[in-house]
């Protein structure tokens, strides 16, 4: 460790706290990683494109990419709404909303999964409802869209709280002594001011979904081609010893978990250059 | 378009922010609302905006009432202290902001637009600035465009909340001129407010001197300094020295003897009082007359030299200036005293 | 210019003009940055009727299935030798990914926010990596690694006896990954955020790198340190697709309780399913409560951003 590489510093341990943190990283993080990258590279592009390109691979990427859009989507609205309400409004239980926002965190997914099952399956409390309606939630794309808006939220509403908190009321004055009704300040003024953070827990959201798997299982049936998630797929090949295919669809999802947080950094290094902060 | 304020009172829960207060500003006038943090002087500008509400009272426009219009029918011009300029926007589009926000059918042609834009950088120094963002500008030049943001309205009054409070002190002596000159050739009836009694002095046509809800003093800069109405004044503005004394038949008594004040002095009851009186207007009196005293100390502080002299028969100790040519007594010396507008106050 | 007479000095409240103009209340238009209350009250009200259906009622819904036939089966469920082996099983991977996370969160910390060196955000970024990786995707590359059959050290672990996947060891690997991140993401603003100064005057007054460190950093970081221990153990204790792709769900053996969950569900015992759920669900509320005890109590000593 040359002295250009750290900055000299009379706190001691560097060597020590540096050390195990990168150890620790590699066995953990790094080379497990690696593995699945060295397996897809001896696989070769052909042949995990060909692997994703299979009917029902495709499906359940489709569906997976599909409804994890739909929720992250749905979830800017609805956590907008809940960010807002909690931040702008006093109201009694408020802390106890705020709180709750937090359960999809904490919850065990396969407790969540379970749990929306027994809600939205046919003869469950809302399922009923619907099914009377004609209208399958449980075991269709709904089910899984509704499992991924559930464990999804908490990203919106946590990345833009803390945003909308620190945005300086005068600049909301600012726009009424010019002129603009309230409806115009919420949307020329405060809404641009979150987009930075918007977009940021849209990714983290999206990201999420894409990846989810114990809250998705129950609920989706996992009919082939119909609710068949690409995570599961991945379990699916793996009982069967299709160590190429599952390597091929994991491949897929970390390129985009990849491009997420590729997309979350440039979102905030843009917004950072232009705005002054993020 | 002169502005009224008739008995404007606010509270905040138990607190008032506001007694009552009553000021005019006539048509093109620039007033100083100055006084320390929490006088109640940002509350009363922000009320003039209708960014708040009073509990009781009026403001009126131009002689009409506008205490039910809100801000936006309002029409003013509002510089807050730390600019409030929207970041995501070009400085063009802050500008425009107020004029794209008008009903449609006042509101000027995208064209217009542009052309009032470029008016007004060039207004404030700006030119060619137009597709910057507020982060790209130093906090002089966020100063300047808050205030053409302001202006694109066409505002009734322009209202300044600490319009250099966030400068540093070579800029804001120089945006201090830059706006005077502004104010001169475009004519707005303009209130600002400050803690800074140098601006205030500078800057103001007049300048209202407010404290703990009150207003303590209107007046010219002149009075301002040289005739403070209120204890307050006099020791919030410039310094003061302040002597206990006790007012017999209208005459100030220090240890006995009384003390000679100009005609125009206002007198209170008999009692205890408290004299004030600024260093720069105390007379060492070389002939012997006036109130005599030792000098306890001496010491040079930048350009002038500074006496502090305690007066026979008390431990009162009053500031006085050396004449910068004369010759000072020394420590220990014997001088005596001649007061200038001093100020004589119940205590 | 101005005189005295265009102004009016008032201290006291003159009664005529307060009764004729002044005094009367109408009312006022209302404050430009806020909503009238039919739309704040609406918007409240929609919030809360969506988090209700979506957040809440997934959470009541586990404790009435569970309770479904009284607290009996619920007692039995739990009782059972294999739901019992799951509980321990959970306790066991907790009880040694939690520390090694706690560990390692400090070092990172301690490397990340004491010091300036090259590589630093790229680090930050490594170390944030998990969160970001489906906990399946976390499950199969250490299959990848050491699956006996397909594994790169399978082979030769299992040639010394030891077997990762299908078993404990890799249970525990797989948690420790999906929880990487919590301790040290906790610390590590925190603690660039308190800079070095108080390091280096316990350092200038004579104590040695172990007493400050555990004198001086540690004192100050301790709550966040728990509120970051409090989210790795609520995550390790209910991870599921990572360890549901390494352990085999061998009943008694390698069964973690959410793995529990998921066979007694696909075997219809869905009361019995619902009662471990209820247990798991309950560690989450306790988790919450405690979280937001510390963001209430403690929030200033927490990382910006959690203080809410």
């Amino acid at each position: 460790m040359s002295a250009r590489f750290v900055q000299p510093s009379v706190i001691p341990g560097f060597r020590l706290a540096l050390g195990f943190t990168v150890f620790y990283l590699a066995v953990i993080v790094l080379i497990p990683l690696a593995a699945l990258i060295w397996r897809a590279s001896d696989l070769g592009l052909p042949a995990i494109t060909s692997l994703a390109l299979e009917p029902r691979t495709l499906a359940a990427l489709q569906l997976s990419f599909v409804t994890s859009f739909l929720a992250a989507l749905f979830n800017v609205p609805f956590g907008l709404l809940v960010a807002w309400v909690l931040v702008r409004y006093r109201f009694p239980g408020r802390r106890l909303l705020d709180a709750t926002i937090d359960l999809p965190f904490a919850l065990p997914t396969a407790v969540a999964g379970i749990a929306l099952t027994a809600l939205y399956a046919p003869n469950g409390w809302i399922g009923q409802l619907f099914a009377a309606a004609g209208i399958k939630i449980a075991f269709t794309p709904v089910g899984v869209w509704l499992a991924l808006v559930f464990v999804s939220l908490p990203f919106i509403v946590r990345t833009v709280q803390p945003v909308l908190d620190d945005l300086d009321r005068e600049v909301e004055e600012a726009s009424a002594t010019l002129g603009a009704g309230r409806l115009r300040t919420v949307a020329k003024v405060i809404l641009p001011a979150l987009l930075p953070a918007i977009l940021t827990g849209f990714a983290l959201a999206f990201a999420r979904s894409v990846g989810e798997y114990g809250s998705v299982i129950f609920i989706a049936g996992n009919i082939p081609y119909v609710s068949e998630i690409a995570p599961l797929l991945i379990v699916i090949k793996l009982e069967e010893y299709d160590y190429a295919g599952a390597t091929a669809v994991a491949t897929i999802m970390l390129a985009v978990s990849f491009a997420m947080l590729l997309m979350i950094n440039l979102v905030q290094s843009w917004s950072r250059r232009r705005f002054g902060r993020v | 378009m002169h502005l009224d304020i008739r008995q404007i009172a606010k509270d905040f829960g138990d607190t008032a922010a506001l007694h009552g207060v009553d000021l005019s500003v006539a048509s093109g006038e620039l007033v100083a609302l100055l006084g320390p943090s929490g006088s109640g002087k940002t509350t009363l500008l922000r009320i003039i905006a209708g960014l708040d509400f009073p509990t009781r009272g009026q403001v009126l426009f131009g002689g009409t009432d506008a205490s039910l219009k809100s801000v936006q029918e309002r029409n003013v011009g509002f510089v807050f202290q730390h600019y409030a300029l929207f970041r995501h926007m070009t400085v063009a589009d802050n500008i425009a902001f107020g004029l794209r926000a008008r009903p449609r059918a006042r509101r000027p042609s995208e064209a217009d637009i542009g052309r009032r834009v470029e008016t007004l950088l060039e207004l404030v120094q700006l030119g060619g600035y137009g597709k910057r963002y507020p982060a790209q500008l130093s906090g002089g030049q966020r100063q300047r465009i808050a205030l053409a943001r302001a202006l694109a309205i066409e505002p009734q009054v322009l209202l300044l909340d600490e319009p250099f409070g966030a400068l540093d002190a070579k800029v804001r002596k120089e945006l201090r001129r830059w706006l005077r000159d502004l104010h001169d050739r475009t004519g707005h009836t303009t209130l600002f407010v400050t803690h800074d009694q140098e601006e205030a002095l500078d800057l103001a046509d007049r300048v209202v001197v407010m404290s703990n809800g009150r207003i303590e003093q209107v007046g010219v800069p002149e009075d301002i300094y040289d005739r403070p109405a209120t204890p307050f004044v006099f020791d919030f503005i410039g310094e003061a020295s302040r002597i206990p004394v006790q007012v017999k038949a209208g005459v100030p008594h220090l240890g006995g003897r009384a003390v000679p004040l100009p005609a125009d002095v206002k007198r209170p009851a008999d009692g205890p009082a408290i004299l004030y009186v600024r260093p720069e207007h105390v007379t060492l009196a070389a002939d012997g007359h006036g109130l005599g005293g030792t000098v306890a100390s001496l010491h040079r502080s930048g350009s002038s030299r500074r006496l502090s002299i305690r007066l026979d028969g008390t431990d009162a100790l009053v500031e006085a200036i050396a004449p910068y040519d004369g010759e000072a007594p020394p420590v220990g010396g014997r001088t005596a005293l001649r007061f200038h507008s001093p100020g004589l106050f119940a205590a | 210019m101005s005189d005295v007479a265009t102004l009016i000095t008032r201290e006291a409240v003159i009664a005529e003009t307060s009764g004729e103009t002044v005094g009367a209340r109408r009312r006022q238009p209302r404050r430009p940055t806020e909503e009238s209350p039919t739309i704040r009250w609406t918007l409240i009200g929609v919030a809360v009727a969506l988090l209700v259906v979506f957040l809440l009622l997934p959470l009541v819904a586990v404790f009435a299935e569970a309770l479904r036939r009284g607290l009996d089966p619920v007692i039995d469920a739990l009782t059972d030798p294999d739901g019992l082996a799951a509980i321990k099983l959970t306790l066991l991977v907790a009880a040694i990914s939690v520390p090694a996370n706690l560990v390692f969160g400090v070092a990172a910390a301690w490397a990340v926010a004491k010091y300036e060196f090259k590589g630093k955000a790229f680090l930050i970024t490594l170390i944030d990596l998990p969160f970001s990786v489906s906990p399946v995707v976390a499950g199969l590359v250490y299959v990848l690694l050491y699956s006996t059959s397909h594994g790169w050290f399978g082979p030769v672990l299992n040639g010394l006896g030891l077997q990762v996947i299908f078993a404990v060891p890799g249970i525990v690997l797989a948690t420790i990954f999906v929880t990487f991140p919590f301790v040290a993401r906790e610390l590590i603003p925190l603690m660039e955020e308190q800079g070095t100064t108080d390091e280096e005057a316990a350092l200038s007054l004579g104590a040695g790198g172990f007493r400050t460190f555990w004198m001086v950093t540690l004192p100050n970081v301790k709550w966040a340190l728990l509120y970051g221990v409090l989210l790795c153990n609520a995550r390790a204790m209910g991870e599921f697709g990572a360890v549901s792709v390494v352990s085999g769900h061998i009943r008694g053996l390698t069964n973690t309780m959410p793995l529990h969950v998921e066979i007694l569900y696909n075997e219809y015992e869905f009361v019995a399913a619902f009662a471990v759920a209820s247990v798991l669900a309950l560690l989450a509320l306790v988790t919450l409560g405690l979280k937001s005890l510390l963001e209430w109590r403690y929030g200033d000593e927490l990382a910006a951003g959690r203080r809410h």
